[in-house]
């Protein structure tokens, strides 16, 4: 092994000009790889994280406009959930596929008022489970529990951001538990803080849906029933399912079985098995372009190689009338090439993992405002070990793709050829 | 015998297919030293190189130690080369970019010998041809007196069977080509090297034992010359 890397080095040494501008190629391939990975990476975390609020395997569902005449009922009527759809949903028509069934109602904006500080907030009144379903995770106290909802309490969990703000911008959440505070005429108690998601700027305060439906004297609606599911696979299963759901519900409303209009469904199982296929295919366009992009530094290592081997001819011979192998002279060529290639991939890859590290710090956190959502677009957009070992491997296979016609050539130099040369 | 050749035919096909060897038959024992002699283009080179391996021929056969060599793959030809026969040519062919030492040493790398061993044997050899100061030096500055003894100390160093030599004076002065013929003479009495010389000097032809003339692509006359009588030009001469 060190007599081989000698051999290159002394090559190399021979030809230093001729190599690094050569390796240039190579390491402007792998770098525009990596940035171009880095940034693909940047788009896909931002994408994953406006999706993973959610448990994965949840349908939400609102109403919507009818859009055909049905039973002697006009079109454009509009729907409201209620409580017989969650007992519909809940029921055995479905119970080989919904887990939890939950809904939320959401109203505001009301001012929230503690002491001389106050901020202005949306109110969701949902069930317990909400808390499991949408993956909210507390940060003090408790959430909204089953006694909550039994007694009708008057029980509210603050997003840390408003929590912030109603103490002054601090951070003391421990002592905001059991503080009362008030919108209008209603004193609510806070029994607990959860972690804001910094990419949705749909931060609510959550109450009992049952407090919140008597405040509102809107016993018996609900915006959205949200429910688990499992065993719905495939994107068939999911719309043969969607089909039956909406039939049903659509029926108890009296609304056309196969109308489309009167009932949303927002099925984020489906739409996580969308991105994450998108994200697949952006990866590999990714890959192919980094890959392209690759290829013009493979050709030029391949020429010099060619270049070296036609210069080399006569001591090649000479190797060979003193007893190298045809696979001798082949190892030292394509060792050669994925020597050069690798050594400077690995410039180009710590280079274009600079150049990532310089976007996070930069672009890293950037958002957009979308459909008045507050939707991220880049999120760390680094590379991970997984790339690195990628691209290891790609070199290595490129520095031997490379080296492959040079070393061919060189192994079938005849030795009367290449002697003849000097006379 | 370490080297029967059987009517060996040899033809080039560069453009017009020239002829060159038409039915060689050579004997060549254990430990003899030999001289080939011939015109211009009478083929010397042509046979050596079928002695070394380095090339092939058409018809009829070689046996070299009692192996038919033909229809070898490289692999095998490598081997061969590197354990049978040493080379020696008339322009060194020492590879430039590496010094005195490396350049003696490289046929044990092919062997796969240890770096260390290889090392110590290349220089045991350059001490021997007395170019121990010259070990570290490169090719281009050293005078063609060292660059051929360098050449030959690599050739040898495998120990192998035979040592072919292509007019390994023909880019010396007379004074550096005595001390060269004096050395292969010394390796073939000492060492009972058998050594087969290329040349068309009748000095270097007379420090062998049996001149063989090549001429018109088939063996002529084998004059015995173990008084070293048969140059022309005296005993133990070399002219230029
Ligand atoms: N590789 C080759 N391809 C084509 N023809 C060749 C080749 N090598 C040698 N020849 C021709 O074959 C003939 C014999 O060549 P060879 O080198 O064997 O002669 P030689 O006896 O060694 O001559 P010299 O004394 O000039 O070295 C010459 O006419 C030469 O031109
Ligand atoms: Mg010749």
């Amino acid at each position: 092994m060190k007599d081989l890397f000698q051999e290159i080095w002394e090559s190399i040494q021979r030809n230093k000009l001729r190599t690094v501008l050569t390796g240039f190629a190579v390491a402007w391939g792998i770098f525009i790889l990596i940035v171009l990975l880095g940034a693909g990476n940047g788009l896909m975390n931002a994408f994953m994280r406006n999706g993973d609020e959610f448990a994965s395997n949840t349908m939400a569902v609102y109403g919507g406009y009818t859009s055909k005449p049905y039973e002697g009922l006009q079109e454009g009527r509009w729907i409201e959930l209620n409580d017989r759809d969650i007992t519909l949903t809940e029921s055995a028509i479905f119970s080989d596929y919904v887990d939890d069934v939950t809904a939320t109602t959401t109203k505001g904006p009301f001012v929230l008022v503690l002491g001389d500080r106050h901020v202005s907030v949306d109110v969701c009144g949902c069930y317990p489970k909400l808390l499991e379903i949408n993956k909210i995770e507390m940060l003090e106290g408790r959430f909204i529990n089953p006694l909550d909802m039994q007694q009708k309490r008057k029980s509210i969990v603050l997003s840390a951001s408003h929590a912030q703000q109603l103490m002054n911008g601090g951070d003391d959440y421990p002592s905001l538990i059991g503080k009362s505070v008030s919108w209008n005429d209603n004193v609510w108690q806070v029994v607990g803080v959860y972690k804001t998601d910094e990419s949705t700027q749909r931060v609510q305060d959550y109450v009992p849906l049952s407090t919140f439906q008597l405040i509102f004297n809107e016993q018996n609606y609900e915006d959205e029933i949200i429910f688990t599911f499992h065993g719905l696979e495939t994107e068939q299963e999911n719309e043969q399912f969607e089909r039956n759901y909406k039939a049903v519900i659509n029926k108890s409303h009296k609304a056309a079985p196969d109308d489309d209009g009167a009932l949303w469904i927002w099925n984020r199982f489906t739409q996580n098995q969308q991105m994450n296929k998108g994200s697949g295919i952006i990866r590999k366009a990714l890959w192919i372009l980094g890959v392209l992009t690759l290829l013009g530094g493979i050709v030029g290592v391949s020429n010099i190689m060619l270049i070296t081997v036609k210069e080399r001819t006569q001591e090649f011979g000479i190797r060979k009338s003193i007893g190298a192998t045809p696979g001798a002279i082949m190892k030292l060529i394509i060792a050669e090439s994925v020597t050069i290639t690798a050594f400077f991939g690995y410039i180009g890859m710590v280079l274009g993992m600079v150049a990532c590290e310089i976007m996070k710090h930069t672009v890293g956190e950037s958002s957009l405002d979308m459909f008045g959502e507050n939707v991220q677009v880049f999120v760390n957009p680094t590379v991970g070990l997984d790339v690195a070992f990628g691209v290891t491997l790609v070199l290595i296979i490129a520095g031997t793709l490379a080296g492959m016609s040079p070393a061919l050539k060189a192994a079938r130099i005849r030795p009367i050829e290449a002697l003849h040369d000097t006379k | 015998m370490l080297i029967e050749l059987k009517d060996i035919h040899k033809t080039y096909n560069k453009g017009q297919p020239l002829h060159v060897l038409k039915g060689v038959d050579l004997e060549i024992g254990q430990g003899e030293f030999v001289s080939i002699m011939g015109a211009s283009g009478s083929g010397k080179s042509t046979l050596l190189n079928i002695l070394g391996i380095l090339d092939n021929y058409d018809e009829g056969t070689y046996y070299l130690d009692g192996q038919l060599i033909k229809y070898l793959s490289e692999k095998e030809a490598a081997h061969y080369r590197n354990k049978m026969i040493g080379f020696v040519f008339q322009s060194f062919n020492l590879i430039s970019f590496k010094t005195a030492v490396e350049n003696v040493e490289l046929p044990l790398f092919y062997q796969g010998v240890g770096r260390k061993k290889r090392r110590e044997m290349a220089m045991e050899y350059l001490e021997r041809f007395g170019l121990a100061d010259w070990a570290l030096h490169y090719p281009n500055e050293m005078s063609g007196g060292q660059k051929q003894r360098v050449a030959i100390a690599r050739a040898l160093i495998t120990q192998p069977r035979i040592l072919l030599a292509d007019e390994p004076t023909g880019a010396l002065d007379s004074k550096t080509s005595v001390d060269v013929m004096e050395l292969l003479t010394k390796l073939y009495r000492e060492e009972k090297v058998t050594i087969i010389v290329v040349t068309h000097e009748s000095g270097v032809a007379n420090c062998t034992d049996k001149i063989i003339h090549i001429k018109d692509g088939i063996i002529g006359e084998t004059t015995l010359n173990e008084q070293h009588h048969a140059s022309v030009f005296g005993t133990d001469t070399i002219i230029k």
